[in-house]
C-alpha cells in the first residue's frame, strides 16, 4: 500500500493538514508538514524527541499561530473550520478539538468531579443564562447540573476513577491523572480529542488501562490523534501512522506499513533512544 | 536516658545559639539603641548613652533565641513528625457543635453585638464599640471578601484595588450632592460604576500576567486617586468633599437631626447619633452577608468554577474551550463592584471622603487580610479582618501603655510594625493563611475539603 491511496478519499476526513510551517526564530521546527487524519481512526503522529510533535498539536489547537500552512477540520455534519483562524479556546468550543498535554496539566486544587465540571463549562453557562438565571436558581439550571454531573460519572466511570472522585486531583497517582486529563478533554464533547504522549512514564498495568479507555474513546464516535514515543502503544493501538523527524514527514500509512519503510526504521524503529544517535551518528559517516 | 541526654544537649544549644543571638545584637544594636544623640540647648550635636535600653534589647534576643531553639522548634519538629506518622491531612474531620455552627453562631452574635454594647455601655458608650470596632471590622471584610473574588478564587494579583473603593465613595459623594439622589439609588449606582471602571480597566491589562498585572493595577490605584487629588473643580482635591448625606432608614426615617421624620425624634428616644451608628452596623452587616452570599452561589455556578479553574491553570483553561478574558473580565467587574458597594457605605458612614483615605496602603492592607486570611476562605478572611483591624483599634485604647513607655508613645503608630510581625508569624505556621483548605463546590459521595498543599495561588 502506498501512503496515500487511503488519504484520497476525502468523505470521512476529520483533519486537513496541509503545507503546516513553524518557525521560532532561526529554527524551522515544522516544514511544509501535510497529513490528514480520518474520521473514526486513532492517527498515531510519531517522531524522535524534537521532531515538533508538539509543535504540530499546538498549531492545531490554537496556541501557536502556524508561520504557514492551513488546517481544516470537518465536522460530522460537514461544517468545516480553518483552524488557524480561530482562537486557542474557539478551537474547544467551536471546532469541537480538544486536548491533552505532555506535561498533565489538571487544575490540581480541583476535586477530580470539579475537574470534569469545568470541561462543561460552555455547555453550563448557556444552561445558566450566563449565570443570571442560574443565581434565580432556574430549573433548567438545575436540571443541566444534573446532567453535567451524570456526564462526568459516565466519564469517571471509563477512565476508572469514580472512587477517587471526591479527591483533589493532584492526589490522584500519575496513571490516574493522565486518564483524568483525557476524562476532561471528553467532557468537552470534542470530535476530535488530540493526545500528547499519553502513555509516557506509564507502567504496564496502567498503559493497559489507557489502552483501553482510548479505544472506548473511538467506539464513542471521537476521533483520535495521538503523539506517541513508545513504537509498540502506537503498533497496537493506531490505525494510521505518521511519522515526523525534524520537523518534516517522512512516512505515513499503516502500522505495518511504517514499520517496514526503511527510512523509519534507520531513523527510528527497534533502536533504544541512545542508539537512535548512534545509528545517525554513522549513517552520517556513511557507514550505513 | 537517652531522653535526658538528648535534652541536655539540646539546652546547651540553646543556651549557645543564645550567647550568639545576644552577641549579634548587641554589635547590631550598640550604635542604635546603645548611644542616642540629640541637639542641647545651643543647638550643638550631644550623645548620651542608653546602656539599659541596650540589654534590654540584648537581653530580649538571647531570651528568644533560646526559648525557639529549646522549646518551640523542638515542639513543632515534634508536631510534624506526629502528623506525618499518623497521616492525617491538615483539616481533621473531628468536629464539636461549636465547630459545626460556627457560622450561625457568629451571625447571631453579630446581630445581638449592638443591643448589647448598648446595654454594658449605655448608648453614647457604645458608640465606640459600634462603630470603631464595629463597622470598621465589617467595611474591612466586605473589601477583603471582595478582593478575595479577585485574588483568591480568580488567582489575579490586584494591588489597585482601593481604587474600586475610591470610585464608589467618590460617586456617591458627588451624585448624592450635586442630584441630591437618595442613599439607596446610589448605592447600586456606584457598585455598577465601580464595575464599569473595573472593566474598563481590565480590558487592556487583563491580558498581562503575573508581577506585570500585579504592577499596573497599582498604577491604576495611583493614577485614581492623583486625579481625585488634582481635578480641583469636581473633586475639590486634598480638601475632600464634606456635608455627604446621610443614609435613610429606606427613606421612611431620617437620621439628620432637623428633619420632620428624624428617627429619634419618631420612635421617642433621646438624641444620640448612636442610633444612627447602630443602623449603620447592620447596613454594613447587610452589605457584608449579601457578599457572602453571592460568592458562595457563584463559586457553585460555572462562573465561579471557571474562575478556581483559571487560578490553577490558565492554559489548561483555554484548552477546555474557557474564554478566559471575559471570564477575568467577570471577577474583576464583581470585584470591582463590591468595592463600590463598600466605598458609597463608607463615604455616607464617614461624612467626609477625602484622596487620603484611598492611599496604597489601604490595598496593601486588604490584601494582606485576605492572604492571611486564606486565599478563597470567606471564615479565614473575616477572622484576619478581625485580627488585623480590630487589633489596629484595640492600640488605640492601650492608654495604659503612656504609663509604660512615656507620654510620647502612641500606639497606634505601631501598628504596621505589628501588622508586619503578625503577618510573618502567621506566614511561619500557617502557609496557606488561617483557613488554608478549600471547600468543593460539588462532591458525589462526601464533601471533603482540599488541602492547601494541592491548590495554588495562581500567577497574577
Ligand atoms: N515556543 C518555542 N520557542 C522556540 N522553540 C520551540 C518552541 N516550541 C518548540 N520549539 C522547538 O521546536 C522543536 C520541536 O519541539 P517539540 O514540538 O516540542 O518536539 P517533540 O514534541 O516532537 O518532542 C524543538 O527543537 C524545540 O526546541
Ligand atoms: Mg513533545
Amino acid at each position: 500500500m502506498t501512503p496515500g491511496t487511503n488519504t484520497m478519499n476525502n468523505n470521512d476526513t476529520i483533519l486537513k493538514v496541509e503545507h503546516l510551517s513553524m518557525r521560532f526564530g532561526g529554527l524551522m521546527a515544522i516544514d511544509d508538514f501535510s497529513f490528514e487524519a480520518r474520521r473514526g481512526n486513532i492517527t498515531a503522529l510519531i517522531g524522535p524527541n524534537g521532531a515538533g510533535k508538539t509543535t504540530v498539536f499546538n498549531c492545531i489547537t490554537g496556541f501557536y499561530k502556524p508561520t504557514m500552512g492551513m488546517i481544516t477540520l470537518k465536522q460530522r455534519d460537514g461544517d468545516h473550520y480553518l483552524l488557524e483562524r480561530l482562537r486557542d479556546f474557539e478551537i474547544t468550543k467551536i471546532a469541537k478539538v480538544s486536548r491533552t498535554f505532555q506535561n498533565i496539566r489538571l487544575f490540581s486544587g480541583l476535586t477530580v468531579l470539579e475537574n470534569l465540571l469545568v470541561a462543561q463549562h460552555n455547555a453550563l453557562m448557556k444552561a445558566s443564562g450566563y449565570t443570571i438565571l442560574g443565581l434565580l436558581g432556574m430549573p433548567a439550571y438545575t436540571k443541566a447540573s444534573a446532567a453535567a454531573i451524570d456526564k462526568a460519572k459516565y466519564w469517571l466511570d471509563k477512565a476508572n476513577l469514580t472512587e477517587r472522585a471526591d479527591d483533589p486531583a493532584g492526589d490522584l497517582p500519575y496513571g490516574g491523572q493522565r486518564r483524568l486529563e483525557i476524562a476532561r478533554a471528553m467532557c468537552t464533547g470534542p470530535e476530535l480529542l488530540c493526545l500528547d504522549e499519553p502513555a509516557a512514564g506509564l507502567n504496564p498495568r496502567e498503559s493497559a488501562a489507557l489502552n483501553t479507555l482510548l479505544h472506548s474513546i473511538r467506539d464513542d464516535g471521537a476521533s483520535i490523534l495521538l503523539i506517541e514515543h513508545d513504537m509498540s502503544v502506537v503498533m497496537e493501538i493506531s490505525d494510521h501512522v505518521v511519522v515526523l523527524e525534524y520537523g518534516q514527514k517522512i512516512s505515513d500509512g499503516t502500522p505495518d506499513h511504517v514499520k517496514n519503510d526503511p527510512k523509519v526504521i534507520a531513523a527510528y524503529l527497534g533502536v533504544e533512544d541512545d542508539e537512535v544517535e548512534q545509528i545517525e551518528e554513522q549513517l552520517d559517516e556513511g557507514r550505513i | 536516658m537517652a531522653q535526658s541526654s538528648d535534652n541536655n544537649s539540646l539546652m546547651a544549644q540553646a543556651a549557645k545559639e543564645a550567647l550568639v543571638a545576644a552577641a549579634v545584637s548587641f554589635g547590631l544594636f550598640i550604635l542604635y539603641v546603645g548611644i542616642e544623640t540629640y541637639q542641647d540647648i545651643n543647638n550643638a550635636l550631644v550623645w548620651r548613652t542608653r546602656w539599659g535600653l541596650l540589654a534590654v534589647f540584648v537581653v530580649i534576643a538571647a531570651v528568644s533565641r533560646f526559648l525557639v531553639v529549646g522549646f518551640i522548634k523542638p515542639h513543632l519538629d515534634k508536631r510534624k513528625r506526629d502528623k506525618a506518622k499518623a497521616g492525617i491531612p491538615e483539616v481533621s474531620d473531628g468536629k464539636n457543635f461549636f465547630q459545626r455552627n460556627f457560622l450561625k453562631i457568629a451571625l447571631i452574635g453579630l446581630l445581638i453585638y449592638p443591643p448589647l454594647s448598648v446595654m454594658l455601655a449605655g448608648t453614647q458608650g457604645s458608640l465606640k464599640y459600634v462603630d470603631n470596632f464595629g463597622i470598621q471590622i465589617l467595611i474591612y471584610v466586605m473589601l477583603a471578601w471582595g478582593l478575595n473574588i479577585v485574588v483568591g478564587l480568580a488567582g489575579l494579583l490586584d494591588l489597585g484595588y482601593v481604587a474600586f473603593y475610591a470610585v464608589g465613595a467618590y460617586s456617591y459623594a458627588l451624585l448624592s450632592q450635586q442630584f441630591g439622589l437618595s442613599f439607596w439609588v446610589l448605592l447600586p449606582l456606584s457598585g455598577i460604576l465601580a464595575a464599569f471602571w473595573g472593566v474598563i480597566l481590565g480590558f487592556p491589562v487583563l491580558r498581562l500576567r503575573g508581577d506585570y498585572l500585579a504592577i499596573v493595577t497599582l498604577a491604576f490605584g495611583e493614577i485614581i486617586r492623583l486625579v481625585l487629588i488634582n481635578w480641583t473643580a469636581v473633586t475639590k482635591g486634598t480638601f475632600g468633599i464634606s456635608g455627604i448625606p446621610k443614609a435613610s432608614f429606606f427613606g421612611i426615617w431620617s437620621f439628620d437631626v432637623g428633619a420632620a421624620n428624624n428617627f429619634t425624634k419618631a420612635w421617642g428616644l433621646s438624641m444620640s447619633s448612636a442610633y444612627y451608628k447602630i443602623f449603620l452596623f447592620y447596613l454594613i452587616l447587610a452589605l457584608c452577608m449579601l457578599t457572602a452570599y453571592v460568592t458562595i452561589k457563584l463559586r457553585r455556578m460555572p462562573i465561579g468554577r471557571a474562575w478556581e479553574a483559571l487560578r490553577e491553570d490558565e492554559i489548561a483553561c483555554r484548552s477546555l474551550g474557557i474564554n478566559t478574558v471575559t471570564t477575568k473580565l467577570t471577577a474583576f467587574a464583581i470585584g470591582a463592584m463590591i468595592g463600590g458597594f463598600a466605598g458609597a457605605f463608607f463615604a455616607t458612614r464617614q461624612g467626609f471622603v477625602s484622596p487620603e483615605s484611598f492611599v496604597f496602603l489601604e490595598s496593601a492592607v486588604i490584601l494582606a487580610i485576605v492572604v492571611l486570611g486564606g486565599m478563597g476562605s470567606l471564615t479565614g478572611i473575616a477572622i484576619a479582618a478581625i485580627v488585623m483591624v480590630g487589633g489596629t483599634e484595640l492600640l488605640r485604647e492601650m492608654e495604659f501603655l503612656k504609663h509604660v513607655f512615656g507620654p510620647d508613645f502612641t500606639p497606634e503608630l505601631y501598628r504596621m510594625l505589628l501588622f508586619g510581625l503578625a503577618m510573618i508569624v502567621v506566614m511561619v505556621f500557617k502557609p496557606r493563611g488561617f483557613v488554608g483548605s478549600r471547600e468543593p463546590t460539588a462532591f458525589l459521595k462526601e464533601r471533603k475539603a482540599v488541602a492547601g498543599s494541592f491548590t495554588k495561588e495562581g500567577h497574577g
